[in-house]
């Protein structure tokens, strides 16, 4: 109900002007998440991450289609298969007017597996690697095995200085303490709950931003963010709602970017149990688990009506998905389409897998945690229900969600079926693939979000030779042929890919990113 | 009264044991916080990695223990999310909070009061028939949907107030308040009245009840009768006996308030301490949801104390004894 009467709102507000531009060069930004602290290091959680990245870079960044770019190292190569060697840009200053030297990279590696308390550390990123300081301004990375993706990695995290690296606390971040970032911008305030605010760096290296200072609003409620927009509190807003897009596009005041994400939206199944627990016959006795059956899968996927689920219920913000991530990206296949929806090909594949009568089925997703996907649960179960299988579903809080469907009570996923998205940080396939369908295997980190089970014996070796093979050209080719062994083998069934959606006051301009970052430096007038 | 004070600590100490203990096992059972808080692009081994780091691997009784120890201490443990002490976090953002409630309060008072009185005095009239009928309003109007139609019209159609947040604030005493300048004013004024409709409405229907019974009471014919005026009938004779049960309801409600305030943040991105409680839960931060939960039983029991000794002020008759029973 808020929502028809929010859109009712927005419909009268969208009449009236907005009122005037704020201060000549104060950018304020409505934010959809909160970082959990300001501690560069602290917490793998994007809205930290895209916030660091203002003020402690990294030796490699990405761009707005998250390909690789130099940062405070100027070029790498790799050496040997082993062996990676980063020349660091000479001439850098942290705040506190120190050099930028390569002691000050060893360092954050070191504070890196050290902080206390982290809830999701950055210690995985350089697990095996050994650092050697050639001289100040060249680093030399050793690795245990080939490691092709150890510039991907380096781009994840922000270095701080030597002097903060080995005396700060996460407190200590966060009241400001730290002046060892090398960023465009620098941290004047930090209310948590509230704001985070930033001051241009006028001795920064690169490109100078176009704004003296930045703030950053938390604006967690998707309808007041829209609100906030409206009243002219803000000045871009990120994660605009895909219900308020056509009003905010047809405001004459307003810009609206879009750009493809790197997450996907798909369905994960029980590919491990012979007799699945939310699965049984229409009469409800218990029957051999179908999810097996490649058919079976087969005739699910081409029963998802997608461009139904992009215009209807993402209302065109988001793209019908083939593969772990969108065909731009490194290491995708640039062969696989979207399952076209082909309701009377899919009863055939499942009478011809023995099931002309389909089964009963329970389907279970989070409630909250993607884009509109309660609203896609139930419209698939409606899908599956008219290929004739009857579909049941359930929504769970996130909380609770994830926690049964990662490890149930006896340590397995406890669902059959679920609905779960895939973001993947690192904007390439290699994560996505290994973490969603390599075989689980804790000793080879393998298979860490596998919550289907999926094994093939196939995939994980032709996987395992891309994750070898440090050139780059070679490397994207194996890995498009393993995202077509996955996919062909329906090892999951993608839906479709967000698109991530700005809106700023006219006039200023937002460069639209695929990792949902909304970065000061990106914004221009 | 030293007595009387002495045993209502002791009950709320009983009541804050027995919410801590609910509290605590009850996260416990709604899911694993680590799932919440890892990015999920991490394995398995970081996964360890953090119920380690965060004490998570341990048994729940081992870490209920762990716990209470260090909560006698005085130490409430340290948010999952934030790595801060829980009740640092707390205490950082109950001024925005507190100040909210209070302006509510005030507004539910100032507002409701005058209305609801003079809707008791002249039941028949045109304006006390339309007061009622907006009171109703105020009562069964959902908070979510008033809240963004105050933004809609004045901070979007008007242009009048800012739509969201607490501008910039004034450091007294080391307690941030926007109360002490114009723009904090501005700021404050939607959520506020948003809080307070609901109140104003209970006050206006609790005033108007009260002033239709007073009036026929025989210490106002009388005070009538020996020609006292209007406005002394009213103000002092009427408006002392009907507070007592307006405070009383006020009291209670302010807890409420405080411990409820979380729509209202949520919309207007109000950075108080229901915003955290609402991130918290999402998140299944534990230790801030409990130690969220042994802050506001203090907080009702220290408004209920409020709240009696008020009464005898307000009564000479009531006497801070309890009933041994």
């Amino acid at each position: 109900m808020t929502t028809s009467l929010r859109q009712l709102a927005l419909a009268a507000a969208t009449t009236f002007a907005l009122i005037g531009a704020t201060g000549a060069q104060e950018l304020k930004v409505g934010l959809s998440a909160e970082p959990s602290s300001i501690d560069p290091h602290y917490h793998n959680l994007s809205p930290n991450n895209m916030l660091s990245e203002h003020v402690f870079e990294g030796l490699v960044n990405q761009d707005k289609m998250q390909a690789l770019e130099p940062g405070l190292a100027e070029s790498w190569k790799a050496i040997d298969d082993t062996t990676w060697e980063f020349k660091l840009r000479r001439g850098v200053k942290f705040f506190d007017g120190s050099d930028f030297t390569a002691d000050d990279v060893i360092a954050t590696f070191k504070r890196l597996p050290a902080v206390p308390r982290s809830p999701s550390s950055f210690a995985p990123f350089i697990a095996g690697l050994t650092t050697e300081k050639v001289d100040s301004h060249t680093v030399r990375i050793k690795t245990a095995a080939p490691a092709p993706l150890v510039p991907t990695n380096l781009s994840t995290f922000g270095i701080v200085s030597k002097a903060c690296a080995e005396t700060m606390s996460t407190e200590d971040f966060n009241a400001l303490k730290c002046q060892g970032g090398t960023g465009p911008f620098r941290y004047t305030e930090f209310k948590p709950g509230d704001r985070v605010v930033m001051e241009r760096n006028n001795t920064y290296w690169g490109r100078k931003p176009d704004w003296e200072k930045v703030s950053f609003r938390f604006l967690t409620a998707a309808p007041t963010r829209v609100a906030a927009m409206l009243a002219g509190d803000v000045d871009v807003i990120e994660g605009v709602p895909p219900s308020d897009m056509a009003r905010l596009k047809a405001n004459a005041n307003l810009s609206v970017v879009e750009e493809l994400s790197n997450r996907v939206i798909y369905f994960h199944m029980d590919h491990f149990r012979e007799t699945s627990p939310f699965i049984t016959a229409k009469d409800g006795s218990p029957i051999k688990n179908p999810l097996r059956d490649v058919r079976v899968r087969q005739a699910l996927s081409m029963a998802i009506n997608r461009p139904a689920i992009v215009e209807r219920i993402m209302e065109g913000a988001a793209v019908p998905a083939e593969q772990v991530l969108p065909a731009s990206f490194f290491g995708t296949s640039k062969t696989l389409k979207p399952t076209a929806f082909d309701l009377a090909g899919a009863r055939k594949l499942l009478a011809d897998a023995g099931y002309p009568n389909g089964f009963k089925l329970k389907m279970h997703g989070p409630n909250g945690r993607y884009t509109n996907d309660t609203k896609i649960i139930e419209a698939v179960a409606q899908m599956f229900t008219r290929l004739g299988i009857d579909t049941e579903l359930e929504t769970i809080p996130p909380a609770n969600f994830f926690t049964r469907a990662s490890q149930g009570a006896n340590g397995e996923p406890e669902f059959s079926f679920i609905l779960v998205g895939w973001g993947a940080g690192t904007g390439e396939t290699s994560g996505s693939l290994l973490a969603l369908l390599g075989t689980v295997d804790r000793a080879k980190g393998s298979g860490g979000a596998n919550r289907g089970r999926y094994s093939n014996k196939v995939f994980d070796d032709k996987l395992a030779e891309a994750l070898r093979t440090v050139d780059d050209a070679r490397r994207a080719v194996l890995l498009a042929e393993v995202s077509e062994i996955g996919m062909k083998d329906v090892g999951i069934i993608p839906s479709h890919y967000q698109t991530n959606v700005w809106a700023s006051k006219k006039g200023i301009k937002v460069t639209a990113r695929a990792d949902e970052y909304t970065l000061a430096m990106g914004i221009s007038r | 009264m030293l007595a009387f004070i002495l045993r209502r600590l002791g009950q709320a100490m009983l009541v804050i044991g027995a919410m801590v203990v609910i509290v605590f096992f009850g996260v416990n059972v709604i899911g694993d916080p680590v799932y919440m808080l890892i990015s999920p692009e991490m394995d398995q081994n970081a996964v360890e990695a953090t119920k380690v780091a965060l004490g998570l691997d341990k048994p729940i009784w081992e870490q209920f223990i762990y716990f209470v120890t260090g909560a006698v201490q005085g130490d409430l443990g340290r948010s999952f999310v934030h790595g801060e002490p829980a009740i640092k976090l707390i205490l950082s953002r109950m001024p925005a909070t507190m100040e909210l409630a209070l302006v509510a309060l005030l507004m539910a008072v100032v507002i409701g009061l005058p209305l609801g009185v003079y809707a008791g005095l002249k039941p028949e009239s045109r304006l006390a028939k339309a007061i009622m009928a907006i009171s109703i309003l105020g009562f069964s109007l959902p908070t979510f949907w008033v809240g963004l139609m105050l933004i809609m019209f004045f901070s979007v159609m008007l242009g009048w107030l800012p739509a969201t947040g607490r501008g910039d604030v004034v450091r007294v005493l080391g307690i941030e308040t926007s109360l002490l300048s114009w723009q904090g004013w501005t700021f404050i004024a939607l959520p506020a009245l948003n809080l307070a409709l609901l109140k104003i409405s209970l006050v206006i229907r609790l005033a108007r009840a009260g002033t239709r019974e007073a009036a026929l009471m025989d210490y106002v014919k009388f005070a009538r009768a020996k020609g006292l005026a209007q406005s002394r009938i009213v103000g002092v004779h009427i408006m002392k006996n009907i507070m007592i049960p307006i405070v009383t309801v006020l009291g209670l409600e302010f807890g409420s308030l405080v411990a409820f305030s979380v729509v209202t943040e949520t919309i207007f991105a109000w950075p108080g301490m229901g915003k955290l409680l609402l991130e918290a839960i999402q998140r299944l931060d534990r230790p801030v949801i409990v130690a969220y939960v042994m802050v506001v039983v203090v907080l009702f029991v220290v408004i209920n104390l409020v709240v009696d000794v008020l009464y005898s002020i307000l009564d000479p008759r009531v006497r801070l004894t309890e009933a041994k029973a």
